[in-house]
């Protein structure tokens, strides 16, 4: 145990400058550890030391798309910084300062974190050059407009120079702008170049420390003993074995276990081994995921809510030259971070402190906050890299976060509490993008238009029964239907309809959320009419095409580069597919290879993305890479499964993920532009699947209604 | 029990049960947090370490069965591959997330040294065992084969 005095200790060596220290290079491990003196330019976002480094805060946390790199980018761009002065750091939980302006509240999300704070970034770095231009102007005598700055050099034809680390002190004095002058971009040097490079350094040394490295003084290790199936509760246990265990220091019960302290994760996993529960299963799950599915078609017979509704629906039917139906069936999926959840948490009289991988910052703060019956301002977030998230750590109701405070709390002490999941543990508790089932009718005049289009969709709401709820207007969960109801193609009878169904499985948003499974289902099917209207799918698409031109712009890219129109010579198999998310375009072509026992292989996959100004090349590459990579396992081979209301495919094991002998290669061109910057992390996600299995499709033309497509043509 | 492990070149003493796994005591006892934990069944390898400079899973050796064979963590890597691969890896930026790239790059630095001009079903064969959900594979196969182009470059 960590005794108070100890405790005082420990927060003053590892003060404001904390999460700095933790996440940056050694240069700016200097500025947190105070050795030289930072100043605050303009606003919460802009720190200049005196020996000349920019301390960027960053509101988004970074887990690998790149917040570090782009956000810092958008403001050393404005202030004329060298960018190897600039260091990225993680900004505190203040919902006043540093709020997603498109959420109201501090978080990361639907790769809103370019999108949202473009503006405010540009002009959190023009006024801070405007403050150091004044303070330069003051000091020299000389009038602001005669003075210029680049790569970080303050300077005027007199031949007076000075660094932004020499004149911080005089900047942070200046008056803030009420206004500024955004360049114009024809003079971007970093936004949208090639060279610059990322800043959330660490990861190829080791060096880099995620939630699972933190380390404090009389720190203990929690390891869980979770329910075996979705809804069971402790009924009684015995912890006389776990407490023999050496090294266990405590065993506690909370809300969804039984928790076993130790020194360390083994000694704790030891002694959770050694547990006796005796389980309360009269509330718990026992239907299977093919059971659920079943119920899932029956519910599909009943018509559902309307989330759209445009034109005459029956008179299109009656108008179609001819009418074509599908099917499809979407598993759960984990996301399965490489890390899996955890969180340190430290109670102590003046509050809480939690060190982890947090991404919805304010909700979780406030969660916090409300546990333990304090004020949110008592409780401090240090915000760190995390291994992964893809959606699972913007938990709707910060559950493993709230696992690990109840811990500490229960532990009745100051020591700080890592709570660790395994593998197991991660799996097993849910949070999967939920399992769906959609049924799809389209009618087709004789030229080859749509003139009629149903698509009714089965499945769990992702906001339901949680403090989002309120977000479900008309009985229409948006995280449903998204991606269906807003189509690339005129269709001028339309309507879209949802089944919200429960189950005691609890899902959660997954890379690219709705359109997950709601673009594989519309494209696959837009193949499917090309086919009945012995159409090329890319003309198909071009001659059903709406008004917005962007759609357009990706698809003659992507169909230039793949070579759409070009004669088949390889023996490869091509397959389209068009999809807009989170305000990004994107178009995929797959090519795939079959060998001789008729196992297919995806080759290449060319990708055409606009996502309005691109703020970093490199890192939209990366995320289409990536994205793509994290969409093909669900399409190819990835699905969890439930049997007597437990998962089957708990880890790596029995769950199949992508591995690098699967990974295609990936060629990705970006639509030059002059709109505003939308996200990259989830977009270039939904495209692959449906870009897949129209090729398969259009080898075999048969329908594949059952994700994962599996290795069979 | 106290048991000595030879580890990035020094003599540690820990004091751990023998069916302790190596990860847990590198990174709960020698406090070398770059080894990650992902899987815990040696499916994953983003505990991979190497043992006389052979890739294993440090999630499924139990510190008991090591004796004095010598271990090497991402901390203690330090030859031409490894400088070459690091070199690699951060001008084609690799990582995303970065979690499992400690494991990624020991199994690549073991790749490297035992083979020099990789081809792409060598690499697709030595690096199966590491899983990357952020799937910067492709990356990855192009940084291996720009770390064998840096290695040859200096011999040449």
């Amino acid at each position: 145990m960590v005794s108070r005095r100890r405790f005082l200790k420990t927060s003053a060596t590892f003060g404001a400058g904390f999460t700095l220290s933790m996440t940056l290079p050694a240069a700016a491990s200097k500025l947190a550890s105070g050795a030289a003196e930072a100043k605050t330019v303009a606003n919460a976002f802009v720190r200049i030391s005196s020996d000349n480094l920019v301390s960027i805060m960053i509101k988004h946390i970074e887990f690998g798309q790149g917040t570090f790199t782009g956000l810092a980018t958008i403001v050393a761009e404005e202030m004329d910084a060298d960018w190897d002065q600039i260091v990225a750091e993680a900004a505190p939980a203040n919902k006043e300062l540093y709020s997603n302006l498109l959420f109201g509240a501090q978080g990361t999300g639907g790769s809103t974190a370019i999108a949202n704070s473009y503006t405010q970034m540009r002009e959190a770095g023009a006024s801070a050059r405007a403050m150091l231009v004044a303070a330069a102007a003051q000091q020299w005598g000389v009038p602001v407009a005669e003075i210029t700055v680049s790569k970080g050099l303050i300077s005027h034809a007199s031949g007076r120079y000075a660094s932004f680390g020499e004149m911080a002190g005089a900047a942070a004095e200046q008056e803030v702008p009420k206004t500024v002058v955004l360049k114009d971009p024809a003079n971007f040097t970093l936004i949208g170049a090639e060279t610059v490079s990322r800043k959330d350094l660490g990861k190829t040394d080791g060096t880099a420390i995620y939630t699972q490295d933190i380390k404090l003084p009389g720190m203990l290790t929690a390891v869980v003993a979770h329910a075996p199936r979705f809804g069971a509760k402790v009924k009684s246990y015995n912890d006389i074995n776990a407490r023999a265990v050496k090294g266990v220091v405590n065993v506690v019960q909370i809300d969804s276990g039984v928790a076993v302290l130790a020194d360390t994760f083994w000694n704790a996993k030891k002694g959770r081994d050694a547990l006796q529960i005796d389980w309360d299963t009269s509330v718990a799950m026992s239907e299977s995921s093919e059971e659920q599915m079943q119920r899932f078609r029956q519910t599909a017979q009943q018509p559902g809510l309307p989330a759209v509704a445009e034109g005459d629906i029956a008179k299109g039917f009656e108008n179609a030259a001819q009418i074509i139906e599908a099917e499809y069936e979407f598993p759960y999926v984990a996301h399965a971070t490489m890390e899996p959840m955890n969180c340190v948490a430290q109670i102590t009289d003046a509050g809480a402190e939690a060190w982890y991988g947090c991404q919805s910052t304010t909700s979780d703060q406030y969660a916090i906050a409300s546990t333990l019956k304090v004020a949110p301002e008592k409780v401090k977030i240090n915000t760190l890299f995390a291994g992964g998230s893809f959606g699972r750590r913007a938990s709707k109701n910060s559950d493993y976060v709230l696992e690990a405070v109840q811990i500490a709390k229960a532990n009745k002490s100051d020591a700080p509490v890592k709570l660790v999941w395994t593998r197991e543990d991660d799996t097993n508790s849910g949070y999967f993008r939920p399992m769906y089932f959609h049924k799809m009718k389209a009618g087709l005049d004789s030229g080859g238009k749509i003139i009629a289009w149903h698509h009714q969709i089965v499945g769990q709401s992702i906001m339901a029964n949680s403090a989002l709820s309120m977000f479900i207007k008309n009985g229409i969960d948006g995280t449903s239907v998204e991606g269906a109801t807003e189509l690339p193609y005129h269709i001028a009878n339309f309507a879209v309809n949802l089944n919200t169904v429960e189950s005691q499985v609890p899902v959660l948003w997954w890379r690219s959320v709705g359109s997950t499974h709601t673009a594989h289902a519309v494209e696959n099917f837009m193949d499917q009419l090309a086919a009945a209207a012995d159409t090329d799918p890319l003309a198909f698409r071009l001659a059903n095409l709406g008004d917005d031109t962007r759609y357009r712009g990706v698809l003659d890219l992507v169909a230039e580069k793949a070579g759409w129109n070009a004669k088949n010579t390889s023996g490869r198999l091509k397959g389209l597919a068009l999809h807009k998310s989170f305000g990004s375009y994107v178009a995929q072509v797959a090519d795939l290879s079959v060998d001789k026992n008729g196992n297919y292989k995806v080759d290449r996959v060319v990708c055409a993305v606009d996502c309005g100004v691109a703020i970093n090349p490199d890192v939209i590459r990366a995320q289409m890479e990536g994205g793509i990579g994290y969409g093909l396992s669900p399409a190819l081979m990835t699905e969890i499964t439930i049997e007597n209301g437990a998962v089957v495919e708990s880890n790596f094991d029995k769950q199949q993920v992508l591995r690098i002998a699967d990974m295609p290669e990936i060629e990705v061109h970006i639509v030059p532009s002059a709109e505003a910057p939308t996200g990259v992390g989830e977009p270039g996600t939904p495209v692959i699947g449906p870009a897949v299995a129209n090729a398969l499709f259009a080898m075999t033309g048969k329908p594949r209604p059952t994700l994962p497509l599996g290795v069979k043509v | 029990m106290k048991i000595s492990l030879n580890i990035n070149g020094a003599m540690q003493q820990v004091d751990a049960d023998s069916d302790t796994p190596l990860l847990w005591v590198i990174r709960d006892n020698i406090e070398l947090t770059g080894t990650k934990y992902g899987c815990g069944v040696a499916q994953c390898g983003a505990c991979t370490v190497h043992l006389n400079g052979q890739p294993i899973r440090s999630c499924s050796m139990p510190i008991g069965a090591i004796g004095d064979q010598k271990i090497t963590t991402i901390e203690g890597l330090q030859s031409k591959q490894s400088e070459a691969i690091q070199a690699a890896w951060d001008e084609l930026a690799v990582a995303q997330c970065g979690y499992c790239q400690s494991g990624q790059i020991m199994s690549a630095a073991a790749l490297l040294k035992a083979n020099v001009n990789p081809n792409d079903d060598d690499i697709n064969g030595a690096m199966s065992g590491n899983i990357c959900r952020c799937a910067t594979y492709k990356r990855i196969r192009d940084g291996v084969k720009l770390a064998a182009q840096k290695i040859n470059a200096v011999e040449v």
